[in-house]
C-alpha cells in the first residue's frame, strides 16, 4: 500500500519532460530495428573484419612484397612462410589478398558512387518532370537493361582497357585499368536504382509538402534535392549497399576473364585469373580470394537486407 | 455578432467596419477560367471567376468541396499541374502585372514573398524529413540575402510570433514532434517569413478540432491587423467566415454566385444557394427540436460544359430562363452582387 502511494507521489512530481521518453531519432530507430536482424549484425561484423584485414594488413606487409615474384617459389602450398601459399609466379597469396582486398573494396565503393549519382539523376528527373523527359530517360534505361550486363562490361572493358596510363595516388601506383573498371561498372549498374528513384519521386511529388514548397517560391532544383530526395534515402541506401556487393562480383567476373584490373595491381578478381588451370593441383590459388569474395558479398547482402527491414517505415513495430 | 450566432468567437476589434478609408486594390482577378483535361473529358473547374482583394482586407471564399475554390487560388499562383490543367483565360492583376502571364522564374519571386499560401492539412504539408527550422528559413534563403544565422534568428522570432513556446530550441525539431495545431502555426510562420502582402489560406482549420480552429483564426486575424496583410480565406465553414471575413465570395460549380460584405450576406442572402447554405447551418438561437434544412440533389458534374445557371437543378426558385442563360454577377446593392435571374424575396424576375 505504502509502495503504491509512494509510486504515485513520484509520478506526480515528475517534470513535464520526464513523463515522456524523448522521441527517438530516425537513426536510433533504424539501429534498434537493425540490431534485431541477427544475420545483418553478423554481416556487419564480418564486413568490419574484412575491411580491417585489407587495410590493417597493409601495415604488416608491404606492397613490394605482394608484387614480388620469385619463380622458384611458384605454386607453393600453404606453409609457415607463405600462409596462403604462392601463385604461379611465386607471389605470396596472403599479401596479395590484402592488397587485392583494398582494390576490390574500393572498386565496390567508387563504382557504387557513380551508380548512385547516375541513378538518382536519371530517376529524379524522370520521376519529377514526367512527360517526354520521363519517356526519353526511361526508354534509355530500359535499353541499357536489355543489354546483358556482362556483355556490356566485356565490350567496354575491351574498348577502354589500356587507354588510361598508370596513376600514382598517395605514393602508390595503380593500373589505369582500375579507373576504367570503376567507371564501366558504375555506368552499367545504375538502371535499377534509377527505376527505384523514379518510382519514389512519382509518388512523393504528389505530397502536399511539395505544393507547399512550390508556394514558398522554391525552385525545382530545391524541391528535387532538398525536399523529395531526403524522403527516399532508405531505398537508395539499401540499393547502394547491395550495389557494392554486385560491383565486387562484376569486377571478379571481368578480372577472371583477364579484361579487368591488370597485374601487377592485385584484386580478388584477377587473382582468380589463371587459377582455373590449377583447380585441383593448387586449390589455394582460388580458395582464398574466392572465400574472401564470398564472405564480402554475403555479408554485404545481409547488411543490405537488415537495412531494408530497418529503414522500411511500414516495418512492423518499433 | 453573426459569428456568435454560428458558434465562433468573433475576433474583430470593435468598430473595425466603420469609416474605413478607401483602400487600393491589391489583386484583381478577371474572368479566370481553369480546365483539366482528363481521360473522362474536360473538367470545367473554374468558369469565369472575377473578384478583387483590397490591401489589408480579409476575403472569404466559401463553397462546397469541388466548387473551384482551391483551384482558382492555385491558378492565380500558377500552381496547378499543367498538363492536365490549363488556364484557359482571364487575368490576375497584381499591381500592374498579370500573374497569369508571368514566367515560372517571375512567379518564383512572387510565391512566398508577395503572396504566401497555407494549406489544409498541416500533417502533410510539412516535409517529414526536414527540421522546421530548415523549412521556415527556406523562404528566407530563397527570397532574401540573410545569412544562415540571421535567418535562424528570424525563424525563431516568427515561431514566437505564432505562439510556439521556447521557439529558439524548437528549430531543430521535426514536424512529427508537433501537434496538429502547432504544425499549422509552423505553416503560418513559414508563410509570414518574407512579409507577404497577401496570404491565401486554403481551409487552414478544416483538419483541426474546434478549439484549435478558434486559436488559428484568432492568430491569423491578429497577424493580419499587425502586418496590414490581406487574407483570402478558403473554407466551407460559414461559422469561421462570420468570425474573420470582411467580404465573402460564395462559389458554386466553378462560378461566383454571390459576393457581399459579410454582414450583408448573412442578413440578406440574395442567391438561392447562399440562402440555402445559411438555412442549413445550426444556430445557437434556434429551437433545438427543429431539423436543419438540407439542399436536395448534388452539385452538377463539372465534366459538362456549363449551360445556364449551375444551381438551377437544385433551386427552389428556378424559372425557365435559368436553364438557358447563365446569369452574370451583377451589383444589387452597396458592395453586394449576385448572379441570379430571380429576386428570391419578391419571387419575381430580377
Amino acid at each position: 500500500m505504502d509502495n503504491i502511494l509512494e509510486a504515485q507521489k513520484k509520478i506526480a512530481t515528475l517534470a513535464a519532460d520526464e513523463l515522456e521518453t524523448p522521441p527517438l531519432s530516425l537513426k536510433q530507430l533504424t539501429w534498434r530495428r537493425f540490431k534485431r536482424h541477427k544475420m545483418a549484425v553478423a554481416g556487419l561484423v564480418v564486413l568490419a573484419l574484412l575491411i580491417l584485414y585489407a587495410f590493417g594488413g597493409a601495415l604488416f606487409v608491404s606492397e613490394q612484397y605482394a608484387n614480388y615474384n620469385d619463380t622458384r617459389l611458384s605454386l607453393g602450398a600453404p606453409s609457415a612462410t607463405h600462409l596462403f601459399g604462392t601463385d604461379s609466379i611465386g607471389r605470396d597469396i596472403l599479401a596479395r589478398t590484402i592488397y587485392g582486398g583494398q582494390i576490390s573494396l574500393l572498386i565496390g565503393l567508387f563504382a557504387v558512387t557513380i551508380e548512385t549519382v547516375f541513378g538518382i539523376l536519371v530517376g529524379a528527373l524522370a520521376g519529377y518532370y514526367g512527360g517526354w523527359i520521363d519517356s526519353l530517360l526511361m526508354r534509355f534505361t530500359e535499353a541499357m537493361l536489355n543489354i546483358p550486363e556482362i556483355f556490356l562490361l566485356i565490350v567496354m572493358a575491351k574498348f577502354f582497357g589500356g587507354k588510361i596510363p598508370e596513376l600514382t595516388i598517395l605514393g602508390r601506383v595503380y593500373s589505369g585499368s582500375l579507373v576504367v573498371i570503376i567507371v564501366i561498372i558504375g555506368l552499367t549498374s545504375w538502371m535499377y536504382l534509377a527505376r527505384i528513384v523514379r518510382a519514389e519521386f512519382l509518388s512523393l511529388k504528389e505530397n502536399e509538402f511539395v505544393l507547399a514548397a512550390r508556394a514558398t517560391g522554391t525552385s525545382d532544383k530545391g524541391i528535387i534535392f532538398q525536399h523529395i530526395l531526403p524522403n527516399c534515402v532508405a531505398p537508395i541506401v539499401v540499393t547502394a549497399t547491395l550495389g557494392v556487393a554486385n560491383a565486387i562480383l562484376s569486377e571478379a567476373y571481368i578480372s577472371f576473364l583477364g579484361l579487368g584490373v591488370q597485374p601487377p595491381t592485385a584484386t580478388w578478381g584477377n587473382m582468380l585469373d589463371g587459377a582455373n588451370q590449377y583447380i585441383e593441383s593448387a586449390p589455394w590459388l582460388w580458395f582464398f580470394p574466392g572465400l574472401l569474395i564470398l564472405l564480402t558479398v554475403l555479408s554485404i547482402n545481409y547488411v543490405g537486407d537488415g537495412l531494408r527491414d530497418a529503414l522500411d517505415p511500414r516495418g512492423r513495430a518499433i | 455578432m453573426w459569428a456568435m450566432v454560428y458558434g465562433m468567437p468573433s475576433t474583430r476589434a470593435a468598430g473595425q467596419f466603420e469609416a474605413k478609408l478607401p483602400m487600393s486594390t491589391l489583386l484583381e482577378v478577371n474572368e479566370l477560367r481553369t480546365r483539366f483535361h482528363t481521360p473522362e473529358g474536360i473538367v470545367y473547374a473554374v468558369n469565369g471567376v472575377s473578384f478583387q482583394v483590397d490591401e489589408g482586407e480579409t476575403l472569404a471564399v466559401v463553397g462546397e468541396s469541388g466548387c473551384g475554390k482551391s483551384v482558382s487560388m492555385l491558378s492565380i499562383l500558377q500552381l496547378i499541374p499543367i498538363p492536365p490543367g490549363e488556364i484557359a483565360g482571364g487575368t490576375a492583376l497584381y499591381g500592374s502585372r498579370d500573374l497569369l502571364k508571368m514566367t515560372e522564374a517571375e512567379m518564383m519571386t512572387i510565391r512566398g514573398k508577395e503572396i504566401a499560401m497555407i494549406f489544409q492539412d498541416p500533417m502533410t504539408s510539412l516535409n517529414p524529413v526536414l527540421t522546421i527550422g530548415h523549412q521556415i528559413t527556406e523562404s528566407l534563403r530563397v527570397h532574401t540575402s540573410l545569412d544562415r544565422k540571421a535567418a535562424e534568428q528570424k525563424a525563431a522570432e516568427l515561431l514566437d510570433t505564432v505562439g510556439i513556446p521556447d521557439a529558439a530550441h524548437r528549430l531543430g525539431d521535426y514536424p512529427h514532434q508537433f501537434s496538429g495545431g502547432m504544425r499549422q502555426r509552423v505553416m503560418i510562420a513559414m508563410a509570414l517569413a518574407c512579409g507577404p502582402s497577401l496570404l491565401i489560406a486554403d481551409e487552414p482549420t478544416t483538419a483541426l478540432d474546434v478549439t484549435i480552429q478558434a486559436q488559428i483564426v484568432e492568430l491569423v486575424t491578429k497577424i493580419r491587423n499587425e502586418e496590414r496583410m490581406a487574407v483570402i480565406w478558403i473554407t466551407h465553414d460559414l461559422g469561421v467566415v462570420a468570425g474573420i471575413a470582411d467580404r465573402v465570395n460564395v462559389m458554386y460549380a466553378g462560378f461566383i454566385v454571390e459576393t457581399a460584405k459579410v454582414f450583408s450576406l448573412y442578413e440578406n442572402p440574395l442567391h438561392p444557394y447562399t440562402n440555402a447554405l445559411i438555412g442549413a447551418l445550426p444556430r445557437v438561437d434556434r429551437r433545438r427540436d427543429k431539423r436543419l434544412k438540407s439542399i436536395s440533389g448534388a452539385p452538377p458534374s463539372l465534366l459538362v460544359e456549363p449551360h445556364g445557371c449551375p444551381f438551377a437543378p437544385r433551386c427552389d426558385h428556378v424559372i425557365e430562363r435559368c436553364r438557358i442563360e447563365t446569369p452574370q454577377l451583377l451589383p444589387v446593392g452597396e458592395a453586394h452582387s449576385v448572379a441570379c435571374w430571380v429576386n428570391i424575396h419578391s419571387k419575381g424576375p430580377r
